[in-house]
């Protein structure tokens, strides 16, 4: 075998730009490419890829075939029915593209609308809404799964496939390649969303804040300052606006949906340039920018949920040593962790500019579905910053003794024994896997790394 | 699998009583550390290489019976340490320094040197970098050494294996680059280890925990070549830019 690299071939990393491995990339634009792909499967496996938004290596898979499928993305909306039925391809921006203007909303978005339906199903993937929604998943009717023998099945959620269905849903990708789901949909009579703001002096403040608006409204998040010793935070709480509340001017397009890109992250940033004093700087001027308190402001799909998304390439700002996001959940009984995790990841010297808790409803039936009643805190930090493995290891310590977690889709560094202790559903999952896929097709550098 | 934060999971040493080796496996990052393959002939210091390893702490130490003179075997020897598993670093570390007064008169104990150091190195490295390339990802880190930079009268004939080594894996890092697998050529000065016992010392002579310290530094970077210590680059680019005749009249 010659050593030089072929037009197939191509380096990939997950969103946080660490640790690249090389895989053939075959694109798939058809039910029986991707059977065939999966019958001629390598010794290196098989795995399919989105949008490479996950930030750690779910999505890669060094020497195997990884299936890019584009190609599957048909997206038709059923409106007697409010449902959506999309190619795995489909990314959630299509979607609401396709049904917004329709009067109808995705059930779950998570940070970015640049996930594919496919990614989404397979991280199980939440947004603001989760303690009155629960995840993308939950909202899936019926999804067609190719398993490890090049099989199509039909998956729902509830009767004969439903072990299969759940094994599926949060399965990273390893129970087979999903081209088509549906799912339910929010109906929508404007596409604006009314906003309360709140700032809140510490995180004893931005907690007990969120606690009591969990009733009040269906999205609501915090965004915490990290360089602050108080941990001061601004909560941003909101709801889908009835066409009564917009303007006369508004309701001449109450359903428009046109998020724009406002800038590109250049393709070269100095590793330097996200230090300390910026960091602070920025976290400032977020803090003073939001106001003190503020009702009933309307605000589009993508200012409210999708803000990075104006911001094209903002991985490249943590330069070429990448970054990771540390997101753990923490059930309600151990809400004291979240100061502790703020305070150890400033201690390392890990000031995060993007930190954002969040409280979530109850858990669903995937055995790997990440969420659970409780808190959860997610942290972007460089990646080389020195000490950072240790005191992200001692957290994951007292996460774990707490009877928390971590987020798979967000993991790249976890061990294989944090994981196997805090989803001890694991071998429940790895049988029906082994069901679906008895050749062990199917594999990515976050299951070799974690023995999944 | 390498982590993000650049914690090993896997290494292959080969080589496995090499010093300058075992002191670059105990510089490495320990905490996702799982298995350590030390390959080496069978002997007492290769068992006590993997007691001491262990006794350090550090899990899922083996040793493999690995001959670097007998390349037809080298295929399928990597091929089972593979197979078993990813390796994450592969560290070429086995040679002989040989005495070259004994080998100016026997030149059968320079082919023996010459096959080990540089023969024995291109086989099992091409063996290797077929299985990173294979896998994807990885780092074969080799031991070169200064004495390749130029070549003295008192140990050319080490010097030419090394010199051979070392453009080898230079050309190997260079083939496998953007392919997620990589090469770093490390050159150490004289090192103070069993092989360097007795033996006169020169400037700048360092131990082995030095040079291993460096390893793994330049690992985290990325970097191809590196000299331990460091500023012996510039002696080196001194020496290698000196008249020949000036050359050989430096003291040994």
């Amino acid at each position: 075998m010659s050593l030089s690299i072929s037009d197939q071939e191509q380096l990939l990393t997950g969103w946080g730009r660490t640790c690249p491995s090389l895989a053939r990339v075959q694109p798939c634009s058809s039910t029986e490419e991707v059977q065939q792909a999966v019958r001629s499967a390598g010794a290196r496996g098989v795995l399919a890829r989105g949008l490479g938004r996950s930030y750690g290596d779910a999505a890669q898979s060094g020497g195997g075939t990884v299936l890019d499928l584009h190609a599957f993305d048909e997206v038709s909306y059923d409106p007697v029915l409010g449902t959506v039925t999309a190619g795995a391809g489909a990314s959630l921006d299509s979607v609401m593209k396709a049904i917004v203007p329709a009067g109808a909303f995705v059930p779950v978005t998570p940070g970015t609308r640049m996930v594919t339906v496919g990614g989404a199903i397979s991280s199980d993937v939440h947004g603001k809404n989760h303690h009155v929604d629960g995840t993308f998943g939950a909202h899936v009717l019926a999804l067609t799964l190719i398993d490890g023998s090049g099989e199509v099945r039909e998956l729902r959620p509830d009767g004969d496939s439903a072990a299969q269905f759940w094994a599926t849903i949060g399965g990273m990708g390893l129970t087979g390649v999903i081209t088509q789901a549906t799912f339910d949909v929010i109906p929508l009579t404007s596409s604006l969303i009314s906003v309360d703001t709140q700032r809140a002096n510490d995180l004893d403040e931005v907690m007990s804040t969120m606690v009591s608006g969990d009733d009040k409204y269906r999205y609501t998040v915090a965004w915490i300052d990290t360089v602050s010793q108080s941990a001061r935070g601004v909560i941003t709480s909101g709801d889908h606006a009835a066409i009564e509340q917009l303007s006369a001017k508004q309701r001449t397009h109450a359903l428009a949906f046109e998020p724009k890109a406002i800038a590109t992250a250049p393709p070269i940033f100095p590793s330097g340039l996200l230090n300390k004093l910026t960091i602070r700087a920025f976290n400032e001027a977020w803090f003073r920018k939001a106001p003190k308190s503020q009702t009933g402001d309307l605000q589009s799909i993508s200012a409210f949920f999708h803000p990075l998304d104006g911001v094209q390439d903002w991985n490249r700002i943590y330069g070429p040593r990448g970054f990771l996001q540390y997101q753990c959940v923490v059930p309600d009984s151990a809400s004291h962790l979240i100061r502790v995790a703020l305070d150890k990841l400033r201690d390392v010297g890990a000031p995060s500019f993007l930190t954002v808790l969040k409280r979530f409803g109850p858990a669903n039936p995937a055995p790997l579905s990440f969420p659970q009643q409780g808190w959860t805190l997610a942290a972007d930090v460089p990646a080389g910053v020195e000490g950072l493995g240790q005191a992200l290891d001692d957290l994951d310590h007292l996460i774990a003794e707490a009877g928390g977690r971590l987020y798979l889709a967000k993991d790249s560094r976890q061990s294989p024994q944090m994981f196997a202790r805090t989803y001890p559903r694991l071998s429940e999952w790895q049988q029906v896997r082994d069901q679906l896929d008895p050749r062990g097709v199917f594999t990515s550098d976050l299951a070799r790394r974690l023995s999944i | 699998m390498n982590d993000a934060l650049g914690e090993p999971q896997s290494v292959l040493v080969l080589g496995g009583t090499s010093e300058i080796a075992l002191a670059t496996v105990r510089a490495l990052p320990r905490s996702r550390l799982r298995r350590i393959v030390l390959a080496a002939r069978p002997s007492v210091a290769r068992n006590a290489a993997v007691a001491a390893l262990t006794a350090d702490g550090i899990v899922g130490v083996t040793a493999l019976d690995f001959d670097a003179r007998t390349t037809q075997g080298h295929g399928a020897f990597v091929d089972g340490i593979f197979d078993a598993g990813d390796i994450d670093i592969v560290l070429l570390a086995f040679g002989v320094l040989g005495d070259q007064e004994e080998a100016e008169a026997n030149p059968d104990l320079a082919v023996e040197m010459a096959t080990t150091n540089y023969t024995g190195a291109v086989s099992i490295g091409l063996h290797v970098a077929r299985r990173l390339r294979t896998q994807g990802h990885g780092s074969l880190v080799v031991y070169s050494s200064v004495a390749g930079d130029r070549a003295r009268r008192s140990n050319f004939i080490y010097g030419s294996t090394k010199a051979g080594l070392d453009a080898f894996a230079q050309g190997l890092g260079d083939a496998l680059h953007g392919t997620g697998a990589h090469v770093l050529v490390v050159r150490p000065g004289m090192v103070r280890t069993r092989m360097t016992e007795g033996l006169p010392e020169a400037p700048m002579t360092t131990d082995a925990n030095v040079v291993a310290d460096i390893v793994v530094k330049s690992l985290r970077k990325g970097k191809e070549t590196v000299y331990a210590p460091g500023p012996l680059r510039f002696v080196m680019a001194g020496l290698k830019s000196m008249p020949r005749p000036v050359f050989r009249k430096l003291p040994r």
